[in-house]
């Protein structure tokens, strides 16, 4: 089994892991690191559900393998909340009711989280196609598009 | 966890390197974004027993603009196509196609490389390991018969990608590095019609960029897909058109079609539409030249009469917002 001595920032803290090279970073991330925060909902690509960013950009963790993120920065769902404190995004989720059954939220968080890190006042519309990678069987969509509005407004404050 | 072959992961800081390493290990893939192979490692399509990351190369990467038109390195990401000035206002076919590709997170890190060598993709081949064994797999991949043409021993497995006609229809060439050294080709040449090797990239060829020459006077370039979902979906058809105007006639015109063959592909005989007026007329022949050579089988749900007539209608469709500016 070829492993990979691999360092990089996750969550703005330095890693030092021997890994596997066929290892996907959301194994990493979720069974190596112990952030189950990131999901999995499909079998590659479909769904956004294990979305995090790296180096400020959404990437499917499920379609990374981890040993490729040497010397990069991810930031995981994990990465949000500040002393307990929830950030603007996860606040609207929640007030917003842009979460039901959750398992789509954590993806869909980072990918607004990306989205609003380039264009910090975004029209329905750029919501919509900025958040399209991402699915969720149960909201809708639409209270997932207030959220993210109700988050640029209060960012934008 | 999810189970993936063993495999060995080199990431060299060259082109050379790469194909060094290539040369050394039959069995090894280049993996740019990953979103079309780690998908197909893990349906068991590819078994790789190393992969070659070329996302530390800095030749790969990059878009410059010269005298000699537009250099776009294999790496360089959809979402910087989309977002590049130059590529919007001169080959607008080509920002069209990248962002109309899967969804904005696959745009993020998919690559144009990538894009160009992608799998030609068919519904008995893009599924997984157990699905694929239960249908006793197919002449593609493992199996004897072909599900689409049983019978026959031909894949007609469609190429699936959304740039290569946009950047087709620019007159791009691609310039490739192999074990040989350096060439350039006509992208168009890139292709040939056999879905199960669907590539003419000799051995261990890498893709290093895409060149697009300077545009020729005033028209345009535009890019439609037809697809299930509006966001992350392949094409069903695609067509990108090209169309010079000078007095409302049509000067020049070329027009590329994927997702309806096992390669993308030119199509054949527009000269006869140019010196024409374009009108409504002049539309529906296009439709109906477009129709008459793309030739869709049942790789997809959707049905190849609807393929077919949906990329004439999207071919017209292109070339009515180029001709009303
Ligand atoms: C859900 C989903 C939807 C999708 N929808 C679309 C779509 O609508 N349209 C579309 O076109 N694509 C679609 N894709 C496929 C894919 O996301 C894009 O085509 C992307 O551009 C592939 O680039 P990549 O860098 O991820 O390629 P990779 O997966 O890294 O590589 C793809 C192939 O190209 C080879 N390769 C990569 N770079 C080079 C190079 N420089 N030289 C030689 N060979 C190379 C690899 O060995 C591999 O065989 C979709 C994928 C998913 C998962
Ligand atoms: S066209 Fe036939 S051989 Fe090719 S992938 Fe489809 S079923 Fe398999
Ligand atoms: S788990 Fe990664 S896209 Fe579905
Ligand atoms: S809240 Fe259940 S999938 Fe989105």
């Amino acid at each position: 089994m070829a492993k990979t001595h691999l360092t990089f920032s996750l969550n703005g803290r330095q890693r030092d892991d021997v890994v596997p090279d066929n290892m996907l970073l959301v194994d990493f991330l979720r069974e190596t690191a112990g952030l189950t925060g990131t999901k999995i909902g499909c079998d590659g690509g479909e769904c956004g559900a294990c979305t995090v960013l790296v180096d400020g950009s959404p990437r499917h963790s499920c379609l990374t393998l981890a040993v490729t993120m040497q010397n990069r920065d991810v930031e995981t769902v994990e990465s949000l909340a500040e002393n307990g404190r929830l950030s603007a995004i996860q606040r609207a989720f929640h007030e917003q009711l842009g979460a039901q059954c959750g398992f789509c939220t954590p993806g869909m968080i980072m990918a607004a989280e990306g989205l609003l890190r380039e264009n910090p006042s975004p029209s329905a519309d750029d919501i919509r196609q900025g958040m399209a990678s991402n699915i969720c069987r149960c909201t809708g969509y639409v209270k997932i598009i207030a959220a993210v509005q109700t988050a640029a407004a209060e960012l934008g404050k | 966890m999810e189970y993936l072959p063993t495999l060995h992961v080199h990431r060299p800081a060259t082109a050379e390197e790469a194909v060094a390493v290539r040369a050394n290990h039959a069995s090894a893939r280049y993996l740019a974004g990953g979103t079309d192979m780690v998908v197909n490692i893990r349906r068991g399509i590819e078994q790789p027993e190393h992969l070659i990351d070329l996302s530390d190369i800095e030749e790969l990467g990059g878009i410059q603009a010269s005298a000699n038109g537009l250099r776009i390195g294999a790496g360089s990401t959809l979402k910087d196509l989309a977002d590049d000035r130059d590529i919007r206002r001169v080959y607008a076919a080509v920002s069209e196609a990248a962002e109309s590709v899967a969804g904005p997170t696959h745009q993020s890190y998919g690559t144009v490389g990538g894009n160009l060598c992608l799998d030609t993709r068919c519904l008995y081949y893009n599924q997984s390991e157990w699905w694929r064994d239960s249908n006793d797999f197919c002449l593609k991949l493992k199996g004897n018969v072909c599900h689409v043409a049983p019978g026959g021993s031909f894949c007609f497995a469609a190429f699936s990608g959304d740039l290569a006609p946009a950047l087709m229809v620019c007159d791009a060439e691609a310039e490739l590095l192999g074990p040989d050294g350096r060439r350039r080709t006509p992208l168009a040449d890139l292709y040939r019609d056999d879905g199960m090797d669907h590539l003419t990239l000799k051995a261990g060829e890498l893709l290093v960029a895409v060149h697009l020459p300077p545009p020729d006077g005033d028209g345009g370039s535009g890019y439609a897909k037809s697809r299930v979902r509006s966001a992350i979906d392949f094409p069903l058809a695609g067509v990108a058109v090209r169309l010079g105007l000078s007095s409302g006639k049509a000067r020049t015109l070329a027009v590329a079609l994927t997702a309806v063959a096992p390669r993308p592909h030119l199509v054949e005989g527009s000269e006869e539409l140019k010196g024409r007026h374009v009108d409504d007329a002049w539309l529906d022949d296009l439709r109906d030249l477009v129709r008459a050579q793309a030739s869709p089988m049942r790789t997809t749900t959707t049905k190849p009469w609807y393929r077919r007539r949906v990329a004439g209608a999207l071919a017209a469709k292109v070339a009515r917002r180029i001709a009303e500016g």
